[in-house]
Formats: structure tokens, sequence, C-alpha cells
């Protein structure tokens, strides 16, 4: 679809509705799977099983969605024009990627407005590295006249299994592009519905007092003892459903319980994330946070392994 | 004679890996080249963000023939020793063979074997692949459908397209076959990525520089440097501003374009409340971006200078209001840390027990921070404990060097608990490179005593041989704590630089101690201070390579330096005034004399001559010799005296009245007597004036 086509409340640089469904419309005429966010808190759109897990093994995987993420040390009280705890990513995943897969991103970025001989779009330097996920790939972060707009990452290793084929990760900071192609210099003015008068909805209407909410809880009133407790609790269940779903002899090859147990380390990791914005975790404690949750990330990725979409039993000639 | 051309395109290139890259593919392939045989006029690298090319002129077209001779068996051998012979030489009869003829061993048969030369298009395209697959890339990946199969070409980014031509200036150039990994190298190339998206056939270099510069690519990195420096300072000078030059980043950023294009954008003048420091590393570091200031101007202006990649529809305007509101947004953030850090911490009362174990109040922001540093036990290094315990035992440490520095003692303390607080401040968090700056800033601010707040930003220093040794008394004595605390504790837990490993940076740290010891003069035994001889003989090292590249000779630092000598300044001192003595007739003399007597010496003790103890005054008959004896006593007293009071001058001048003495006894004396009482008495003389010149010096280890 043209932009010239689209109602005037659609226009992605009028509406960050409109910039979402833009993009969702852009990928998925090039073959993804357009899912929905996934329903527990996270730090980024990676950690989605749609990413993390779907990025190992050697079947091939198109999806993009929408991902609301927590950053709880980033929360401003709603005081930084731009700092969010919550804020969204749009993720994309295309395993292999596609040898034109920068060519198909700058593709993205016209289809919502930015014409690249207006703006100077650039691939600057960053190599990803999550040691939480024990994950790292090379790639770089996309400048849009100086704001880093995406981050375009070749995975080469996912809780520490090397990625047979490697999957190109593109996320998009949604609320920095919208303001950028907006025209705001405010998170909380961003247009969020793309009308005007009485009928508009800002960002600010959805989200200031969430922010000012989730910023007094992060920082001041979450429960440091109740947060360990439930780290703890998290790591054990993890564990548990990975040794109740574990393959048991010839007959039963396939692992039966990895994304639950995957819930479990995305809380855990959540909660540690949690821990440190209250200022209570030490520098030696958190390096054994961060750890025991690349452990459980481990453990989790191998056994995905194990299972129909991780490539068990799956012949790429067949398919 | 033929040139080659070859372009590796990619992705793009990380800027700081570029210039190396492109040094890398001219070393491998030229080396490969002649390896095999061929020779070539000049080669020169060019690197872009998306492209590392090499330009190869005058190789061979191929290489040259090479011709062995081998020999073979006797003309008369048996059948298996000759088809062996023709096995071995590739021959297919015997009468391919030559027949020589030794006068001594008979005839015997001989094969000339000729390897051909092959063409150099055969060559390069032999080795290329290889080169291409082991580059030396420091981090490198995989990508695509090819990334599944084990094996797959890594590379920096993906690598997009190879283009491989090859021939002379007169005739038509050739694509040089070969593929890595599916990649077949062919004669095609595209210039800038938005400005000219469709492909260009290239023949050779010339016409492929000149195509890609009109597809807007400056293919030289040197040139794009020299755009960028001069295009940003004519700007500058036009706003009537100055840019606040900056090699690295000019580097970096002449990596990051390949049609560089410089504008000129503006922040809020308000922002420039900020130290500049915060300013500059914000726009530096996060943007890419240069500062300009008003000419000669310490502080900065509001407008910044920024380079893109292309020559926008609109003249760059939307470019310069784009990069302008990120500059906003960050200098927002660095604000908003920077007044962050000068207020109170959430939590004040978890820091009750810190703040009592360093005497911190509470009410003031870097205390706070210093307590939450301690409270958090944020590790200074695995087996040397938190940064809390570090400052603690720098506390006790300095509050001895103080004695001997003649520094504040209360200021000392004060400046030693505060000297690491600023590692909890966010703006330190952002920029490491900030920390004592930052430290310094906040401390003035919440009214700490000038010397505290300088001690804080300098006991860092100096940072090596050309930077600024502190001067306060407070400064240098936290600075001479925090060092002689590191080396000390790496010592302790045998952490010890080794060759060229010193990832601790000690080497710089002892010579920090050495540096504002002797600068500052001061007098510190160190050896109750570190405690290890191994440590203090390090520092010997150090100060020697300290000496020496002030100019001093080795052996004068040699004949100085005791293993037990601690005292550096001392040593440095004497080593000053023996180099004087040494210059002089005088010394020289001397010099001559002791080495003599000393030479005597050791071969009659070799031998097992006796050698009384004490000089017998009654023994002495020769005028010579009762005058040496009688002016070493006072000449050696005096020097004794000199030295303790540390006056080297002066135990030089005290020796030197020895020279006269010295020199009749040799011309009037012979120490051989017949009568061995006297040839005993007169060799504890010569050991006598060895004696007195060892008050100041071991004379024996100095040359000439």
């Amino acid at each position: 679809m043209t932009l010239a086509a689209l109602p005037e409340h659609m226009h992605p640089t009028r509406s960050f509705q409109g910039l979402i469904l833009t993009l969702h419309n852009y990928w998925a005429d090039k073959g993804c799977a357009v899912l929905q966010p996934y329903d527990m808190e996270v730090g980024a759109g990676t950690f989605h099983p749609a990413t993390t897990l779907r990025a190992l093994g050697p079947r091939p995987w198109r999806a993009a969605y929408v991902q609301p993420s927590r950053r709880p040390s980033d929360g401003r009280y709603g005081e930084n024009p731009n700092r969010l705890q919550h804020y969204y990513q749009y993720q994309v995943i295309l395993k292999p990627n596609p040898s034109n897969l920068q060519e198909l991103y700058l593709d993205s970025l016209a289809a919502i407005g930015l014409d690249p001989l207006l703006h100077d779009v650039r691939f600057v330097e960053d190599d990803w590295e999550s040691p939480t996920l024990g994950a790292w790939g090379l790639g770089w972060e996309c400048w849009c006249d100086g704001m880093e707009v995406s981050q375009f990452t070749y995975f080469q290793q996912v809780c520490g299994i090397e990625c047979a084929p490697v999957a190109g990760e593109l996320t998009y900071g949604l609320e920095r592009l919208a303001m950028y192609v907006q025209g705001v210099d405010n998170v909380y003015d961003l247009n969020f519905n793309g009308r005007e008068g009485d009928e508009k909805i800002t960002y600010g209407d959805v989200f200031l007092q969430a922010e000012q909410e989730y910023s007094r809880h992060n920082f001041e009133y979450a429960d440091p003892a109740m947060l360990h407790r439930h780290f703890i609790d998290a790591e054990k269940e993890c564990l548990a459903l990975l040794a109740a779903g574990a393959p048991g002899d010839a007959e039963n090859t396939l692992h039966k319980c990895v994304l639950p147990a995957y819930d479990q380390c995305i809380k855990a990791s959540h909660v540690f994330n949690l821990l440190d914005a209250r200022g209570v975790i030490s520098v030696t404690e958190r390096q054994s946070y961060i750890l025991r949750v690349r452990t459980l990330a481990k453990a989790c990725g191998e056994a995905f392994l194990l299972t129909d979409a991780g490539g068990a039993n799956w012949n790429r000639d067949a398919a | 004679m033929p040139d080659l051309l070859l372009e590796l395109r990619s992705e793009e290139i990380p800027a700081r890996m570029q210039r190396k890259a492109a040094g890398d593919l001219k070393k491998f392939v030229t080396d490969a080249l002649v390896e095999a045989g061929l020779t070539y006029e000049g080669a020169r690298e060019y690197w872009t963000p998306r492209r590392l090319t090499l330009d190869i002129r005058g190789l061979n077209a191929r290489s040259a023939d090479i011709r062995e001779e081998r020999r073979g068996p006797r003309t008369d051998a048996n059948e298996k020793a000759i088809e062996g012979f023709l096995r071995g030489a590739g021959l297919s009869s015997i009468g391919e063979a030559h027949v020589h003829n030794d006068p001594k061993k008979g005839d015997f048969y001989v094969a000339h074997i000729v390897k051909a030369g092959r063409p150099a298009e055969e060559i390069i395209a032999g080795v290329l692949p290889g080169i291409v697959r082991d580059f030396p890339w420091p981090k490198s990946m995989r990508w695509g459908a090819a990334s599944a199969r084990p094996g797959a070409l890594r590379w920096i980014r993906p690598l997009q397209s190879i283009l491989c031509t090859f021939g002379g200036e007169t005739e038509e150039t050739r694509v040089v076959p070969f593929e890595v990994d599916g990649i077949v190298a062919g004669n095609v190339t595209y210039g800038h990525r938005f400005h000219a998206p469709d492909a260009i056939v290239v023949r050779r270099f010339d016409d492929y520089v000149a195509q890609l510069e009109k597809a807007k690519v400056v293919l030289d990195a040197e040139r794009r440097k020299q755009i960028i420096a001069a295009d940003a300072a004519n700007l500058a000078f036009a706003g009537g501003l100055e840019l606040v030059e900056d090699e690295g980043l000019l580097d970096e950023v002449s990596g990051l374009v390949e049609w560089p294009q410089v504008l000129m954008g503006t922040f809020d003048a308000d922002f420039l409340a900020i130290p500049s420091e915060i300013i500059r590393l914000t726009i530096k570091t996060n943007q890419k971006c240069f500062v300009t200031r008003k000419p000669g101007e310490e502080t900065l202006s509001n407008h910044f200078v920024l380079v893109s990649n292309i020559e926008a529809k609109d003249g760059g305007r939307e470019i310069v209001r784009g990069n302008g509101k990120v500059v906003r947004a960050r200098l927002s953030d660095a604000r908003h840390f920077w007044l962050r850090d000068q207020g109170d911490l959430p939590d004040l009362e978890t820091l009750k027990a810190s703040a009592e174990k360093f005497g911190l109040d509470l009410a003031r922001p870097l205390d706070q921070r210093m307590a939450k540093l301690d409270a958090l036990d944020v590790t200074f290094h695995a087996k040397l404990g938190t940064q809390g315990e570090r400052v603690a035992r720098i506390r006790t440490l300095a509050a001895e060097l103080a004695k001997a520095t003649g520094a504040d003692a209360a200021r000392v303390d004060r400046a030693v608990v505060l000297s690491k607080a600023d590692l909890r401040t966010e703006a330190v968090g952002e920029f490491p490179e900030l920390q004592g700056v930052m430290g310094r800033k906040y401390a003035l601010l919440q009214g700490e005593d000038p010397a505290v707040a300088e001690a804080i930003e300098d006991h860092y220093k100096p940072q090596g041989p050309s930077d600024r040794v502190p001067s306060g008394k407070v400064a240098l004595t936290v600075a001479l704590a925090d060092k002689l605390d590191t080396l000390s504790g790496f010592w302790r837990i045998d952490e010890k630089p080794t060759g060229s490993k010193d990832p601790y940076a000690l080497r710089r740290a002892a010579l920090g101690v050495i540096r504002i010891l002797l600068e500052r003069n001061i007098h510190l035994p160190l050896l109750p201070v570190v405690q290890d001889p191994d440590l203090l003989s390090f520092f010997h090292d150090r100060l020697k390579v300290y000496l020496r590249d002030m100019g001093a000779r080795h052996d004068l630092i040699d004949a100085v330096l005791t293993a037990a000598a601690d005292d550096l300044l001392l040593v440095a001192r004497r080593v000053e005034a023996l180099t004087a003595f040494i210059s002089s007739e005088e010394g020289q003399n001397l010099l001559a004399g002791t080495k003599r007597a000393a030479n005597i010496l050791a071969a009659e003790e070799k031998k097992g001559t006796v050698v009384e103890t004490a000089v017998a005054p009654e023994l002495l008959h020769l005028d010579a010799e009762k005058a040496l004896h009688a002016a070493l006593v006072p000449a050696a007293e005096a020097a004794a005296a000199a030295v303790a009071r540390e006056d080297f001058r002066a135990a030089m001048t005290a020796l030197s009245a020895l020279r006269d003495p010295v020199d009749r006894f040799f011309t009037d004396v012979l120490v051989n007597d017949e009568d061995p009482a006297i040839r005993a008495n007169r060799l504890a003389l010569l050991s006598a004036i060895r004696a007195a010149t060892e008050t100041v010096a071991d004379f024996s280890k100095i040359s000439g």
C-alpha cells in the first residue's frame, strides 16, 4: 500500500498506530508471520520466544511483531522527554537472513516516509550482546540524521548455541521513530491515534501516569525480599519443568516442556532487572544473577533443539 | 606490464577496522604473489565503509620458468635405480635424460627439469580465495543460507561482491576467474548506496576511481579526511567560530561516509551550563560530531559540526534539524545526570554504616556516592577486595605518607575518602574517562576545600611520562598512596607485569611514583611502605629506565644503586652529582687511580696475598704513602659526613682532594715491596682508597 493511499489518521507520520500498521503491512508483504506481543514482562523484543528460541535450529522462520519492553532502570517519573521504563520495540526476525536484508530494511524506512535522499541513514558499528541470554551477534545501530532508530543484528549465537543458519534481527525503537517522523520533541506529545482536536489521543494520555507509577515502583516501592524469592522460585521452576519434560528413552527423543520452562527464565530475568533498578544488587552479585539467568537460557535453548520447532527430525530436503 | 585491481565490497565495515584491514589485504596479496614468483612495481590500498580496494601496478604477466638439474645414477647402474630416477624426475624414458661426464666417477645421468612459469591470472585466482577465507578480522561472522553449513565463509559483515580485473595498459582487462563460497569475482561494483544504486562496469583502477567519484564515492580515506577538515574549518570560520580539533574523531568520521558533506547545527545556549568536557564527550561519543568555540576562548559555543553521507535534496535542512534534535536530547540527558549527581540518593538510611566507616556526611551528595560505593561492595579486583576496602587501605597509607610529604593530614584524609566517590556518579558512569575530573567539580560544588578537590582529580596523575605531575601536597600524597597501594596489592597476589603484558598498568603506576618523588623533591623510604624487596627492585628497574631517558649514564646509575637503596630521590641526586664529578678532570683521575688500586687488590687477593685490615702508620716509609694516608682519613670522613647530610657535591669535592696523593702514590711507590709486612700495609692503603670512594659510589661499576 502506498502512503498516499492511506487515510490521514493512519499515516505513519501522523499516527503512532499508523506507523505500527504500516510496518505490519510492509513485513507481512515480505512473508513474515505477523505475531502479537508476548504476554509477559520482557526487557526487549529479543526475549520473545519467537526470536530467542526460533533463532535456534535449522528451520526457516520469518516473523514480525511489536513487543512492549520494560527497562525498570530507565524510568524517569515521566519527566524525561526521551526515556521510558516501558516502551515498544518493533521486532523482525528472518532466518536465514536474506542477502538483501539491508535493502529490505531501507525500504521499510521509505515505507514509513523516510526518504534516504533527504535523511542521512547510516549503519554504525554496534556489536550486540545479551549476557543474560548467552547471545551475541554483529551488526549496526541504524542512524537517521544522527538518531539511532533501529538495531540490525546478524545473530551468531543464542542461548550459548551457534546459529545455523544465521538469523537477521531488526529492532525498531518505535517511540523514537514516531517522534522523528511526527516531528515532536517529547514522547508524551506523540499522536497515538492520528486524530485531531477532541478525538486526539496522545502517548501521554496512554502512558504518562503509568510511567510515573512504575518509576515509583521500580526505584522505591518494589519489595526486594519478595523479588528475591520470586527470582529463586522462577529459577527452580524453570529447571524443574526442563527436567520433567526431558526426553526419556529411544522412543521419546523429543523434549516435551520447553516453552513453559522458558517463561520462567524470562520471569527470572525481569525480576533481576527490577532488583537492579532498586539498587540492592552489588556488582559481584550482579554478575552471579546474570550467570544464573544465562544458565537457564542455555538449558532452554538446548532443550528447544530437541523439539519439532527446534528442528529435531526436520529434513531440509523434505520440507 | 599488467595491473591488478581488487575490490572486496561488503556491508558497512566498522570505521576503526578499515585502515588495518586494507593494509592487511595489501600485505597478504603482495606477499602471496611474490611467493609465487611474480614481481610488481607498486601497490596501494584504499578503503571506504563499504569496500577494501587494492591497486597493484606493473605485475608480470606470468611467473618465470624455473630450471633445475637433477643428478641421477651412473649410466651403468641397474635398471631399478634408473627407473626410480625417471619416476622421481618425471621423465618418460631415459632418452630424455642427459649424460654428464665426471672424470673421477664416470658417466651419469642428469635430468633437466623445467618448471614452466604460470600465468599471473592463474596465480592470482589461486591465492585470493585463501586470503579472503583466512582474513584476520578481529571479529568475524557468518550470514545467510550458507551459514547453515560448517566451514562457511566468515567476514566482518556480509561480503557482497568481489571485483577483480587484470590486464595491461593498452589491452582490455580480463576478470580473474575465482570464487569464494559462492561469490564469483567479476568486473562490477556499485557506487553510493543512495545516490548511485546502479551497477558500474569497471576495467581498471583509473576508470574505477573516476566512475566511483561520479557515483559519489571518494575512494581515498585521506582525501575524505581533508575534505571534512577543510569544510569543517571553513564552516566554523564563516560563523565566527573555530573547530575544536579532534584527530581521532576525524579519522572515525572519515570511515563512516563515502561522500562527506559537512553541515553545522546548533543547540540551546542554556546547555552551556553543563561542563564543557561533558558537552564535548556527549556530542563526540554519541553523535560523532565536532564542537566549536569562539576563537581564543576556552568555553564552547552552541554550534556543532556534523558530517553526513548524502547531498540532500533540501541542502541538508532536515539532516541539521534531526541532528540538532538528537544533540538536544543527549544534552538534556547529560544535564539530567549532571544535576542528579548533585542531588540526594534514595534509601540514605541504608548507607549509614558505610558513612560511619569513612566519616562521611550524608547530607552531601559526593559523600553519599562514596557510601553507596562501599555499601554495594563494588569490586576493585577479585583478589584485592572491594573499592571500599581499597579506600580504607589508601587512607591508612596516606596518613603515613603525609608525614613524609608534609601535607595536612585532615585534608589528605578527606581527599582519600572522596577520591573514588565519583565512580558512583552518573556522569562517570556515562563517560568513564571523566573519573577524577567530575569528582573535583562535584567536590567544589559541595564546598570542599580546594586542595581536597584538586587531590580528587589529580590523584590519578601522572598517567605516563608526559602527563602532569600533581603539585599540591595533598594531591601528591593521595596520588602516591593510590599508586603504592595498587602496586603492593598486585605484588601481594603475584600479578606482576611480564614482558609486554601489563594489564593493570603497574609500570605506569611505578613511574608515577618515581616522577612524583623526584620532581617534587620527596624523600620517602619505600621499603617500609612496600615491604616486598622484589617490588623495590621493580622500582629500581623503572628508575633506571626513567633516569636513562633523562640522559643519565647507566653505569653511573649502577654505581650508585644498591639493592637496599629505597630513597629514590637520594639515588637520583647521587647519580646527578656523580655525573658532574666524573666529567671533571679530578673525577677522571681519581677514577683511574681507584680502578688501579682495585685491580691490584683484586689480583693480590686472588693470589692469596695478605692484606692488612688497617693501615699501620709506623710501616709507612715513603713521603708519597705518608701523604696519601694523611689525606685519606680526612677525605673519607668529610665525604661520609657530606653524604650523611645529602650534600653529594661536597662529598665529591672531598674526594677530589685525593686525586694528587693517589697520583703521587702510584708514581713513587712500589706496592709490591720485598718485605711482606710493608707490602701488606701498602695493600691496606689501597683498600682504604677503595673504601673512601665507596662512601659515594661503587667506582668499580663505572666504565672508562
